[in-house]
């Protein structure tokens, strides 16, 4: 139940390391992010004062809610298939809340940074849930239902010749990953600068252990899309007894699969630039129709 | 109890209540205090029985029809208060009785600067109409309540004649709502024509009469007519102004229920008395609802004005409700019943969800109004210290008329997804396709009124306060409060509980005779909604009960482990600069880049006047003057060139209309000699 918020700064982790190879540097250990957190949960926090209780309150719901998630997606088993909370649609706007409440705490601080990283951050969002709901729904109509475990079983039972609207659906999903989880062309989450950063801009004022559960919590997002996009898409492996041979080979498998993905964002990350904020939609549109392409293909 | 008061008996005592409250106003109107008193306490009663019909209606199968003959021919005042009339008077009455209570307190500051009985009046008069236009079973007996509800609302709109600008707002929502009544009886007349009575049980039995030309024609007249009031778009162009006009507790009703009246009719119509027959009925109706989602969503973010940006809000949820109703249609025409269901729960729930959580949304924004004496979002900041209460259920609102759960609005978003799934199932090619791209509207629609609501309520009530007003603002009294929190509980309650709401709802469809036989695709348990296909199953209150209990772990978790550390309380980040209120984001700053992207649709314009010190050097400016606009596509692509027409007409019929008296007989003898000829012939 709680192997994502658990495992997800080692892949974050992961990803430093490898831009920092790319980028001629040593780089942290891998287990650097657990240590962050650990700084974070053991430091004082300064609040602003014009801070009201939303800000105080939203780092608690966003953690919460990927928790849950990461609780109600498909990782390594179909055997805990959560038949109520596994809904693609529950999941789509459970992360929608989460992202509701971070603009929100982004804006109450009052700065002038939380306020665009906010509206940026909106925008974003509004025009990912389009590609987001649509990839998903390619697959969940190959496997007639919107469970999130019923699609991986069925896309895993499938022959490799009817693999093309999977793919193009993947490639949307992709694209929706990069910008639901703040990574290149999207947003930058190594800077500071204020010109291009989203997701660092509204949480600038967090500290101590609320910026601890904010950082937890992304990375977590980061892990629940790796997981989404290795067990929906390329969902074998994946095991359906509870035996402990059988749970760690299948585990081995689902981090395996994850890592790939992890691997590949990075190397992403290291080759391609942001792009300039106003020509992200049109990434956006082309996941939303690759993903109808995939639905015309399916029916 | 139950035997004592039937559901008829509340229902006409409902009205009387009313009409003593619309006479008792005027009567009063001397006496503030009095007035505001009898209008909106006799209003309560009244929202309280016809609650109470509504609810024996609906859970103990009271259904009625009762009729008073008139003299007149044609005209007998036959109510019929089947389950599908009960839920609209439910929504009504629940809607009316929270806004009258809200009312109590509000309209106080109308005192002594505005009369108070006309209010209580045309408020009285606003509600019997609605009740009674979802209730009349006969042609001319609705058109006569639909005009009474029109011309009441009309009245509010302009109550605050006062200013200039409500004034004009108020004509021009009286010329689009009458030319809307003009299209509903040329659709009466249709039917008439065919069936020989302007009974709608008549014209039920005899529709098979009707040949599918005048049933085209009929459907096209009344999706105008009832459409512009519902506020479809290209017809809505009255909404965004008339909505914001009115005193707030009317703006609540007219977004929460009085548009809703519109969707009844086009339920009543082509689901109950002229079934939908024809596939691109439901087409075009998809069509309609994709165009004001979307459209309207992106109209709301333009915005500055909180009860315009509300306004352009209740034109996108009338177009989620449209995609569920239009789904209903398609399947209808397809003979597929147990979808058709569906859909229709889809746009009911809807409906009950918008009405509950729009009622809320102006409810709130009318609230921070009357203490800050603005419409201007700009000029709101940091309410949530001075109104705590009202931010919260303002924050309530906002999430769940953005679809986010555990809220209800999240319950009737996901079924009228899955009705479109369905559809992209079910039928064929082409109307697949159309399903795919109402699936698309819809999915855009959400992310675009999270960030709208986002925008709403972070900008007025988080970070610093923008303007001296909000400084002096406090809390608002007791009946407000009751008012909105009331509201925000029904919203909590009925996302946790859709399971059992959605139950009832299948009761009020399956009530309809063209759903007797359909076979049901879907259970519903107390707290869960499943389709029988094993689609998708969907529960809210687990998800209630996940977030309750998680939140509550962490919390706890993190208490433990941080309980040595220190919070100290600083100043936000400044730059080294002092932090001014113009350093927040604005409203307008907040959407600009939503607004660039479309900009193909919005055509947003900028104008720049720069005032030098010294025209001739042009160094120094004295003043600059940014204005921000977006283009009213419908008025000068649709309307104007509309309006020129009807001048142009004129102008040709103006001359045979030359003021001689001598020509005017000698086109009566002219006419009379042709009449004759014709007679002959």
């Amino acid at each position: 139940m709680i192997l994502v918020p658990v495992l997800a700064p080692l892949f974050l982790g992961i990803v430093r390391k490898i831009k920092a190879h790319f980028q001629k540097r040593k780089g942290a250990s891998i287990f650097r992010p657990y240590r962050d957190l650990w700084k974070l949960f053991h430091k004082d926090e300064v609040i602003s004062e014009y801070a009201s209780w939303i800000f105080h309150f939203a780092p608690y719901l966003i953690f919460a809610v990927t928790v849950i998630v990461g609780a109600s997606i498909p990782l390594f088993s179909t055997y805990f298939a959560n038949n109520l909370l596994s809904d693609f649609l529950v999941i789509v706007y459970l992360i929608a809340l989460s992202t509701f409440f971070l603009a929100l705490s982004g804006l109450d601080v009052g700065s002038a940074f939380g306020g665009f990283g906010s509206s940026r951050e909106m925008t974003l969002a509004a025009l990912t849930e389009g590609g987001f709901i649509f990839s998903l729904l390619a697959l969940s109509f190959l496997a007639h239902s919107t469970n999130l475990f019923s699609i991986s079983a069925s896309v895993a039972s499938l022959s490799l010749l009817d693999f093309t609207p999977v793919i193009l659906a993947f490639v949307a999903f992709v694209i929706v990953m990069l910008s639901e989880t703040a990574h290149f062309p999207f947003d930058n989450p190594a800077t500071h600068l204020e010109l291009t950063m989203v997701h660092e801009a509204m949480i600038l004022e967090y500290s101590g252990k609320r910026l601890a559960l904010i950082e937890w919590a992304a990375a977590s997002k980061f892990l629940i899309f790796l997981s989404l996009g290795a067990n929906l898409f390329f969902p074998w492996g994946l095991t359906m007894r509870l035996g402990l041979g059988t749970i760690v080979l299948a585990l081995g498998i689902f981090l395996l699969k994850v890592l790939v993905l992890t691997i590949f964002v990075a190397v992403l990350e290291s080759s391609i630039a942001k792009f300039r904020f106003f020509r992200l939609p049109d990434l956006l549109f082309i996941a939303f129709i690759l993903s109808a392409m995939a639905i015309g293909l399916i029916l | 109890m139950d035997n004592l008061i039937s559901a008829q008996f509340s229902f006409f005592i409902s009205l009387l209540f009313l009409a003593i409250g619309a006479a008792g106003s005027l009567v009063f109107m001397k006496n503030d205090k009095l007035a505001n008193w009898w209008g909106n306490g006799l209003a309560i009663l009244a929202s309280m029985s016809g609650l109470f019909a509504a609810t024996k209606a609906l859970f103990f199968a009271e259904e009625f029809t009762y009729a008073v003959n008139a003299t007149l021919p044609n005209l007998s005042f036959v109510f019929n208060f089947d389950k599908l009339a009960a839920f609209f008077v439910l929504v009504i009455s629940f809607v009316a009785l929270l806004a009258s209570v809200y009312g109590l307190g509000y309209v106080k500051h109308f005192y002594k600067k505005y009369n108070l009985g006309t209010l209580g009046f045309f408020y009285n008069i606003f509600l019997a109409g609605m009740l009674l236009v979802v209730s009349a079973h006969n042609a001319f007996f609705f058109l006569i309540v639909w005009e009474i509800m029109s011309l009441a609302s009309y009245f509010l709109v302009i109550f605050e004649n006062k200013e200039k600008e409500n004034i004009k707002t108020g004509s021009l929502y009286f010329v689009m709502t009458h030319v809307g009544t003009a299209f509903i009886i040329l659709a009466f007349l249709l039917l008439y024509q065919s069936t020989g009575s302007f009974d709608f049980g008549i014209i039920k039995e005899n529709i098979g009469n009707v040949s599918l030309l005048t049933k085209n024609l009929i459907f096209v007249c009344a999706l105008i007519g009832f459409g512009a009031k519902a506020g479809i778009i290209p017809f809505h162009i009255w909404l965004p102004s008339a909505h914001p006009a009115a005193p707030t507790h009317v703006s609540a009703l007219m977004s929460g229920v009085m548009i809703k009246t519109g969707i009844y009719m086009l339920m009543r119509i082509f689901i109950d008395m002229m079934p939908a027959t024809e596939l691109w009925w439901g087409v075009l109706i998809l069509v309609i609802g994709m165009l004001s989602s979307l459209l309207g969503v992106l109209y709301a973010l333009t915005e500055s004005d909180i009860k315009k940006l509300l306004a352009y809000s209740s034109i996108e949820n009338i177009g989620i409700i449209l995609l569920g109703l239009g789904s209903a249609l398609v399947f209808l025409a397809l003979n597929m019943k147990a979808l058709a269901t569906l859909g229709l729960i889809a746009a009911l729930f809807h409906t009950l969800n918008h009405a509950t959580f729009k009622a809320l949304l102006f409810m709130g924004a009318g609230s921070v109004i009357s203490k800050t004496h603005t419409r201007n979002m700009e000029e709101y900041g940091g309410l949530i210290k001075y109104m705590p209460q009202t931010a919260f259920f303002f924050l309530i609102g906002s999430m769940a008329i953005s679809a986010l759960p555990p809220f209800n609005g999240f319950f009737s978003e996901w079924m009228t997804f899955q009705a479109l799934f369905s559809g992209i199932q079910a039928a064929g090619h082409f109307v697949g396709w159309i399903f795919i791209l109402a699936v698309g509207a819809l999915a855009f629609t959400g992310g675009l009124a999270a960030a709208c609501f986002v925008k709403a309520f972070g900008v007025s009530f988080l970070a610093r306060p923008r303007s001296e007003e909000v400084k002096q603002s406090k809390e608002s009294e007791l009946s407000l409060i009751i008012g909105i929190g009331v509201l925000a509980l029904a919203t909590l309650i009925l996302g946790v509980f859709s399971g059992s709401v959605a139950k009832i709802l299948t009761g009020v469809v399956s009530n309809l005779q063209n759903f007797q036989s359909a076979e049901k695709i879907f259970s519903t348990g107390a707290s869960l909604f499943k389709l029988q296909s094993g689609f998708a199953v969907v529960s809210l209150s687990m998800i209630f009960a996940a977030l309750l209990v998680v939140l509550g772990a962490i919390y706890f978790a993190v208490f433990i482990l941080t309980k040595n550390r220190k919070v100290k309380v600083g100043a936000t980040w400044d730059c080294g600069t002092n932090l001014g209120p113009r350093m927040e984001i604005t409203a307008t700053g907040f959407s600009r880049s939503i607004i660039t992207i479309f900009r193909g649709i919005l055509k947003p314009s900028k104008q720049t006047d720069v005032e030098y010190r010294d025209a001739d050097m042009r160094y120094f400016p004295k003043n600059n003057m940014i204005k921000l606009e977006i283009k009213d596509v419908y008025g000068a692509y649709f309307y104007q060139p509309a309006q020129k027409l009807v001048v142009k007409i004129s102008t040709w019929v103006k001359a045979i209309q030359n003021g001689n008296l001598n020509a005017y007989v000698a086109y009566i003898f002219f006419t009379l000699v042709i009449l004759l000829l014709i007679l002959v012939i």
